[in-house]
């Protein structure tokens, strides 16, 4: 809704008093925005649930219901409570403010409202109901179900923590002849396919997609929501990508359509994990050795002629009922020390 | 009483921030709304109506603190939070004094209007 934070939001006026609804009305205006109004707090919520606001500015003593009984309301609708509102009132007494506070309400400015303040305040709230919106967004389109939850418990700060987890690495093998071999519509249509199966497996045993990057994703198990059992996760995930794969080329075949190859590298450990980037644009992802091993052991399933390879640590934590072979020792490219890999 | 009915400092500063000429829309509708507040005072008074009695003190509170009428302004505070008990026991002045201070209010502002 806030398309550019400060200016142009829809906002609501809530107010019994005609003088204080024409007056604010007139003031939000002359800032840039779009202002509905309405006369009681029956009214109000009616027009929430009826249209989205990005912003309400509430009266306090009104007729039918009080801005307090509002704030409740809001409240307890899980549809409404991220709407942030404003308290305008010329209530008199510290107490009444923090009563506001605590049901919710954002911020609190006393009538008659001064001009300045009235902008700075809209302007940050906005701002916070931008970012909220951002991240609601964010996690939608790169997290599961239950971690979207978890954020939304434990709240978006930048900066990392040190996990135990697994990180999966997977492309399209030969994807650039590909690409060349087919007009830039097609290979879209097949990047986006790709992505799409690549994201259904991921998900269904629990990972998120940290990042994506031409042909390229990295995905990570067990954060933000920790995984029992992470290993198995990647594990079982790399071969349901394997399988949805077999499964497009069969039908890329009788489109006579050229099929396509995976290389999948997994590596599992401790690594730190958290929000990078900045307030205004921020990525979920993990870093350290562990990261880099995975990223290095999927480069290294062209040369192994494998489509999925994993780590020591990975293998080891797997149940005896998935079979791996051991490759023995092998020298990854960037890497000084031979390490144990496994083909799954 | 030297202070003036209307702060002139306050309403100068709605006339910049909301423009003239909608400051005299306001005080239009000021001077349309208030008759039947005030009416609806005494009404909730006569009732017993406290709540409907604080409400409506306090939103005439409210539109004087808007355009500056100090005096009105702090007349219908003391109303919002002294209730109706000491008006009872001031036989009902304090709401003849309100509506005589809306008086001067309406013909204040009018003038300024014009101006």
């Amino acid at each position: 809704m806030a398309e550019v934070a400060g200016r142009g939001a829809r906002l609501l006026v809530v107010d019994d008093n005609k003088v204080n609804r024409l007056l604010l009305t007139r003031s939000l205006e002359l800032l840039g925005h779009r202002v509905a109004v309405a006369e009681n707090g029956r009214a109000a919520l009616e027009a929430m649930r009826r249209e989205p606001f990005d912003l309400v500015l509430l009266d306090i003593e009104m007729p039918e219901m009080d801005g307090f009984q509002v704030l409740e309301q809001i409240r307890g609708d899980l549809a409404l409570r991220d709407v942030p509102v404003i308290v305008t009132s010329s209530l008199e007494g510290l107490e009444n403010v923090v009563r506001c506070i605590e049901l919710g309400a954002e911020d609190y400015l006393t009538k008659p409202v001064n001009g300045v303040l009235l902008k700075a305040r809209i302007g940050a709230s906005l701002e916070k109901k931008r970012l909220r919106d951002q991240q609601k967004e964010l996690v939608r389109r790169f997290a599961t179900p239950e971690v979207a939850q978890d954020l939304q418990r434990s709240g978006f700060a930048l900066g990392g923590k040190r996990i135990h987890a697994s990180v999966l690495f997977a492309d399209i093998r030969g994807f650039t002849p590909l690409a060349e071999a087919q007009p830039p519509e097609e290979t879209i249509e097949l990047l986006n396919t790709w992505y799409t199966l690549m994201f259904d497996a991921i998900g269904s045993h629990g990972g998120i997609v940290s990042q994506i990057a031409g042909d390229g994703l990295m995905a990570i198990f067990g954060a933000p929501v920790a995984l029992d059992n992470h290993c198995e996760s990647a594990v079982a995930a790399a071969r349901e990508m394997v399988d949805l794969i077999e499964l497009f080329n069969a039908e890329q075949a009788s489109a006579r359509k050229p099929a396509i190859r995976i290389g999948v590298g997994i590596a599992s450990g401790e690594m730190i994990a958290g929000y990078t980037g900045t307030s205004e644009r921020a990525t979920y992802t993990c870093i350290g050795d562990v990261v880099n091993l995975a990223a290095r052991l999927e480069q290294h399933t062209k040369e192994a002629k494998r489509t999925i390879l994993i780590d020591a640590a990975t293998r080891g934590a797997l149940p005896a009922t998935f079979s791996a072979d051991a490759l023995g020792a092998t020298t990854l490219r960037g890497k000084t020390q031979a390490v144990d890999v496994f083909a799954a | 009483m030297t202070s003036p009915t209307i702060d002139r400092a306050t309403f100068d500063e709605l006339k910049d921030t909301a423009g003239a000429e909608f400051a005299v829309e306001l005080v239009d509708t000021f001077l349309a709304e208030a008759p039947a507040m005030l009416a609806e005072l005494r009404r909730a008074y006569g009732a017993g109506d406290a709540d409907a009695f604080r409400r409506t003190a306090h939103s005439l509170k409210s539109n004087g603190n808007t355009f500056g009428a100090r005096a009105f302004a702090a007349m219908a505070k003391d109303l919002e939070l002294g209730g109706m008990t000491p008006v009872q026991a001031a036989s009902g002045k304090p709401l003849d004094a309100l509506a005589s201070e809306y008086a001067r209010v309406a013909s204040a502002l009018t003038e300024l209007q014009r101006g």
